[in-house]
Order: C-alpha cells, then sequence, then structure tokens
C-alpha cells in the first residue's frame, strides 16, 4: 500500500512538473512581461535594459527554475488587468464557480436518484419510457442552448428569475456566498438547473441500469422469497449497492462538470473562474490565463490522485493491477 | 465491388438496421442533413457569405409566418440582415466539416498510437499510455478550451479567425485522441495473442505488415462504433468553442456562432435567431448519437470503459 501511494504521489507531481513546463512556456513565448509592466513612451533601449534586469534574457532553464520556484511558493504572476496578483484574483472568483458547482450538484442528486430507482422499479411504465426517451434527447443538447431557453422563458416571457450575475451576496470571511440571501439563491436557480442539465439524463440512465441489474440478483431474489415488505428490498436491500458504483462516476463527472462551468457561466455572467478565464483570454492577460492553467491543472491532479489512493485502499487488485 | 455488394446485402448489419424504425429514421435524416449541408450552394435561397446579399435594413427580421415577417425569409433574418435559413445551411456545413475533420485527425493519431503501444507493448506502451492517461484525466471540452485559447494568443484574433476551420479541426483533434488511442489499444491486446497473428509472425512477416495489415482491419469494429459517438461529440465541441468566441467568426458563422450572435439579442424578443440554429444543431447531434447507440448495440465490441 505503501509503495502504491508513494507511486501515484510521484505520479502526480511528474504531471504538475509537465503542467507547469506547458504554463511556462506559454508565459515564455507568448506573453511580454515588460509590455505589462511598462507604458508606450519608454524607448526600447530601455525596454532592454529592464528585461536584462528582471532576468528575460537567461537561458530557458533558469527562467524556469524561477517560474516553478515562485509557483511553489504560491506566487503565479501579476494579472496584467486586474494589477493584482493572479493567484489572489483567482481565489476571488473560486467561490462563485464552486457555488455553481455545488448547487447543480444537489439538483442532480435530488432528481436523478427517485427518477432512477423508480424508473429502474417499473421499467414499463409511461413515466419510465418518456424519462428514457427524454434522456437521449437530453445528452444531444449543449449546455449553452438548455441555458439560453431557460433564460427566455424563465427571465424574458415569464420574468420570474433573474437572467444574469449573482444577485446579492453574503461576504464570510473572505467568501462571497449567494447561498445565505434569498436574492442570491433566486440567481443561482437558472444556472445551477442548466449546468445540472448536461448530467441529468447520464445519471438517471447509470442509476436506473445499476439498479435493474441489482434486481436480477440472487440475493434479491433469495429477499422476495423470505417475504420481506416490498419497500424494505428497493430501498434498504437494492438501493445500497445501486449507489456504489454511482458515487465513484459521481466524483468523476464533478470534475468534467467544472469545464462546463466555462460555458454557464459565460451565459449568465456569472462572476467566476470560467467567466474570468474567458475575460483574460480576450484582454490577453496571459499571466492570468496560465495562473487558471495552473491552479485548475493542480485541482485536477490532487483530486484524482487522492481518489485513486481511496480506491487503492478500498479495492486492493487495483494496487495489484497498476504494478503489473 | 459486386461481392462486397452481396456480402452487404446478407450481413446482420443491414438485417438489425432493417428492423430498427428509429435507426432508419436517423439515418434518413442525416442523409439529409448532410446534402443539405454539403450542397449547401444549391439549397440556400441566398449566399450568406456574399455582401451583395445584405441589406441591413434587412436586420431582425422575424419569421415569414409571424406579423411582421417577409415572404422573402422563410426563418427571418439575423441581425446583419442575412437570411438565417442561407447563414444556418452554410453553418451546418462548417459544422459538419470541422466535426468530420476532427474525427479523422484525432482517428490517426489515435489509431496509430494505440496501434504501437498495444501491438509492441513495453518501454512505448508506457510513454504512450501514460501521456494518454494524463489528458484523460482532464476534461476533453476544458483542453480543447485551453488550445484554442493559447492559439488564439499565439496567432492574434485576426489570423485566427482566417484560420479557424483547420485550426478548429487540430484543435478538437488533438483534444480527443486518447479515446482512440485507449480503444484502439485495448482491441489489439485482445487481438495479438491470436492463431492468425502468430501464424503471420512465423511466416516472416514484419511486424509493420502484420500490425497494419493484420491486426488493424480486425480492431476497425471497435473505431467505428466510437467514431460515430465522437463526430457529435465533435460538433458539440465546435459549437461550445465557438459559442464561446474561440471558434467562427461571425463573418463566417457555424452553428454555435450563430447561437452566441442570437443570444446577445434574445432580451430584446428576437428567439428565432437562437432557437433555429439550436433546432438544427441538436438534430444533427441526435441523430447521430442515436445511429452510434443503434450501432453499438449491433457490433457490440468489447469497448474500453473509461
Amino acid at each position: 500500500m505503501f509503495a502504491f501511494v508513494v507511486r501515484r504521489i510521484t505520479q502526480a507531481l511528474f504531471v504538475m512538473l509537465i503542467i507547469s513546463l506547458v504554463g511556462f512556456s506559454i508565459k515564455n513565448k507568448i506573453g511580454d512581461p515588460i509590455r505589462d509592466l511598462v507604458g508606450e513612451r519608454v524607448t526600447p533601449a530601455e525596454r532592454e535594459l529592464l528585461r536584462d534586469k528582471l532576468g528575460l534574457n537567461d537561458p530557458f532553464v533558469t527562467q524556469y527554475l524561477r517560474f516553478a520556484k515562485n509557483a511553489v511558493q504560491g506566487d503565479l504572476g501579476v494579472s496584467f488587468f486586474h494589477k493584482k496578483p493572479a493567484l489572489a484574483v483567482i481565489a476571488a472568483k473560486a467561490p462563485a464557480t464552486l457555488e455553481l458547482v455545488f448547487g447543480a450538484a444537489l439538483i442532480i442528486i435530488f432528481i436523478s436518484l427517485p427518477i432512477g430507482v423508480f424508473s429502474a422499479i417499473y421499467p414499463r411504465s409511461a413515466f419510465s419510457r418518456f424519462t428514457m426517451a427524454f434522456s437521449t434527447l437530453g445528452v444531444s443538447v449543449p449546455v449553452f442552448l438548455t441555458a439560453i431557453v431557460l433564460i427566455y422563458i424563465f427571465s424574458v416571457e415569464l420574468n420570474w428569475l433573474p437572467s444574469y450575475g449573482r444577485g446579492e451576496t453574503v461576504s464570510l470571511g473572505g467568501w462571497d456566498s449567494g447561498l445565505f440571501t434569498v436574492d442570491g439563491i433566486m440567481h443561482l436557480i437558472l444556472p445551477c438547473f442548466s449546468l445540472a442539465s448536461i448530467m441529468l439524463p447520464l445519471f438517471i440512465r447509470l442509476i436506473r441500469s445499476e439498479m435493474m441489474e441489482v434486481l436480477e440478483t440472487e440475493y434479491i431474489k433469495f429477499a422476495w422469497a423470505k417475504g420481506l415488505h416490498r419497500k424494505r428490498i428497493w430501498f434498504i436491500h437494492a438501493f445500497k449497492n445501486t449507489l456504489l458504483p454511482v458515487i465513484t462516476v459521481f466524483g468523476v463527472q464533478i470534475g468534467i462538470m467544472f469545464a462546463f462551468t466555462i460555458l454557464t457561466e459565460t451565459v449568465f455572467q456569472w462572476q467566476g473562474m470560467g467567466f474570468m478565464f474567458l475575460e483574460a483570454v480576450e484582454r490577453s492577460d496571459i499571466s492570468l490565463l496560465v495562473a487558471y492553467l495552473m491552479v485548475v491543472g493542480a485541482v485536477f491532479v490532487v483530486v484524482n490522485t487522492v481518489v485513486d489512493i481511496i480506491y487503492g485502499l478500498v479495492n486492493p487488485t487495483i494496487r495489484i493491477a497498476g504494478r503489473k | 465491388m459486386k461481392r462486397t455488394w452481396r456480402r452487404f446485402k446478407a450481413s446482420y448489419l443491414l438485417f438489425s438496421f432493417k428492423q430498427d424504425k428509429t435507426a432508419i429514421f436517423s439515418l434518413a435524416v442525416l442523409l439529409v442533413l448532410l446534402v443539405t449541408g454539403l450542397l449547401a450552394p444549391v439549397f440556400s435561397p441566398y449566399d450568406p457569405y456574399d455582401p451583395a446579399n445584405i441589406d441591413i435594413m434587412n436586420s431582425e427580421l422575424p419569421p415569414s409566418w409571424t406579423e411582421n415577417g417577409e415572404a422573402a425569409f422563410l426563418l427571418g433574418t439575423d441581425i446583419q440582415g442575412r437570411d438565417l435559413l442561407s447563414t444556418m445551411i452554410y453553418g451546418l456545413r462548417l459544422s459538419i466539416l470541422i466535426g468530420c475533420g476532427a474525427v479523422i485527425l484525432q482517428g490517426c493519431l489515435g489509431v496509430v498510437v494505440g496501434l504501437l503501444a498495444g501491438y509492441l507493448g513495453g518501454k512505448i506502451d508506457a510513454v504512450l499510455m501514460r501521456i494518454a492517461d494524463i489528458q484523460l484525466s482532464f476534461p476533453y471540452l476544458m483542453v480543447a478550451i485551453f488550445i484554442s485559447a493559447i492559439f488564439q494568443l499565439a496567432f492574434g484574433i485576426g489570423r485566427y479567425e482566417d484560420l479557424a476551420v483547420p485550426l478548429l479541426i487540430v484543435i478538437i483533434g488533438l483534444a480527443e485522441w486518447p479515446v482512440y488511442a485507449r480503444t484502439v489499444r485495448a482491441a489489439v491486446m485482445g487481438e495479438k495473442n491470436k492463431e492468425y497473428v502468430e501464424a503471420a509472425r512465423v511466416i516472416g512477416l514484419n511486424r509493420w505488415r502484420i500490425m497494419f495489415r493484420h491486426v488493424l482491419p480486425n480492431t476497425m469494429t471497435s473505431v467505428l462504433v466510437i467514431s460515430t459517438i465522437q463526430v457529435a461529440n465533435a460538433v458539440m465541441s465546435e459549437a461550445a468553442l465557438s459559442f464561446l468566441g474561440l471558434g467562427m467568426p461571425v463573418t463566417k458563422p457555424s452553428l454555435g456562432s450563430l447561437i452566441r450572435s442570437g443570444f446577445e439579442y434574445i432580451f430584446s424578443g428576437s428567439w428565432w435567431i437562437t432557437l433555429f440554429p439550436g433546432i438544427f444543431l441538436v438534430l444533427l447531434v441526435l441523430v447521430i448519437n442515436l445511429l452510434g447507440d443503434w450501432l453499438r448495440d449491433v457490433l457490440n465490441p468489447k469497448l474500453y470503459k473509461g
């Protein structure tokens, strides 16, 4: 087990090394830190002097090592547009994105579980067939289209819900939260539903097929034979074993949802990390862009590593299979 | 040729196709969309790229059956005064072109990598699959967004927009090749210890010939199945990138960029600029997905599950 953890962590460090190399190459080849620092009046000679002083004429490796050292210490450069450390800009935007993902995750859990379980128990009912057909359609609808249609129905036509921004937020020790005001919750509803809409079809299908598989097993047949109450069989015996694979997939899909937040945030002008990233691209704010790349990369690497290690703890075959 | 045709006519594939109404319907719709898209100049009422056809006075006209609509523009016009139907058909062509191009690129890349990794094994396998694993641990949409952002900064927005079609093919191709690599590798691992490969080795064929002439054709079932789904994915990715402003420019809009430009005007009630391209896009992706599902059920290869 110890060897497995060590190997997995080495691998994670290696991936971070590659990500930082990519990030640094972008910064080195595309960005121009001098432009970020000085105005138009500065002559080329003075610029050259500044380049020397800042060490921008050093060899690639020296510069990379400096970049990596700063990055480890939490310094990912200064955003050209915001005139603040890039990491601070990202940290200020992170709560919005996290709340969006959290809200969407709640919606997915509370909608897909009942529907999935119901359509597994009664696969032939009209409702189950309808959801199955609907979920095939759902996979083919891009998230931004769902979002636009929701905005058109609920904001433009019915005027029930706000269509952009986060509304009123409460500051909780640096964490701007929209979860504690009515206005904030109202603003969360549409973005969260749109974000959830991409994963809902997948989860309904997954829960349904897992549950149907479990209902076919011997121990469920035995429970029927024993004369247990059907609710006990469905919701206690079968449901528990359905959940295991579902939780696994859920962990992976949360990560994928982060990619889709970029789309959702664009539609709703949601002041989160994804929106900030696109603004950085439009403004050619390379420091911020590279910082975003590094932060998101690090988050994915850490999450993947932790998940893998937990897997290894739960399921020893993975430890052995990985070794070959 | 004739023999192939006869074999196809007697095949299980065609038999089960005829049984499945959804598959027949999907294929019909897909063919209609493909023909309309590829022969866009023939089918569209106007040429949306020709400035002579664009009159700003015609902008934001609603569809012809509504109150203010004009009979000349069946589905209304967009914000620049282009006929929406024509623009959509040209956009459909771009989406299909980019989708198929990206799948061909990622297919070639992924198949070669998967074949080498699976057949040769050892160090090559470890290195190639590690790269694929690393990339797969990030969502492909995120990878595509990153690559396109970097390309846009590196080329500058003007040149990026000029080169948008080949660049998008490269971006989406690069973002999704690991799926192919893993699938092909898994299939090759299953094939390479079979007797026919052994036999080919015994008669002294060199390994490249064995790989590409003997093993590769036997992995094509899984490649075919994921290809359909990957085309749908690539079309979706293209639409998403264009929607974010990282794809096709408004002057040469794909379906995604049309939705994007329509979205800015939805608050003033111009729903048609968003809705019709949206329906087109969903229809295209839906029928490809339905065909993909059907193909997977029929051919039933042992796919890599990731």
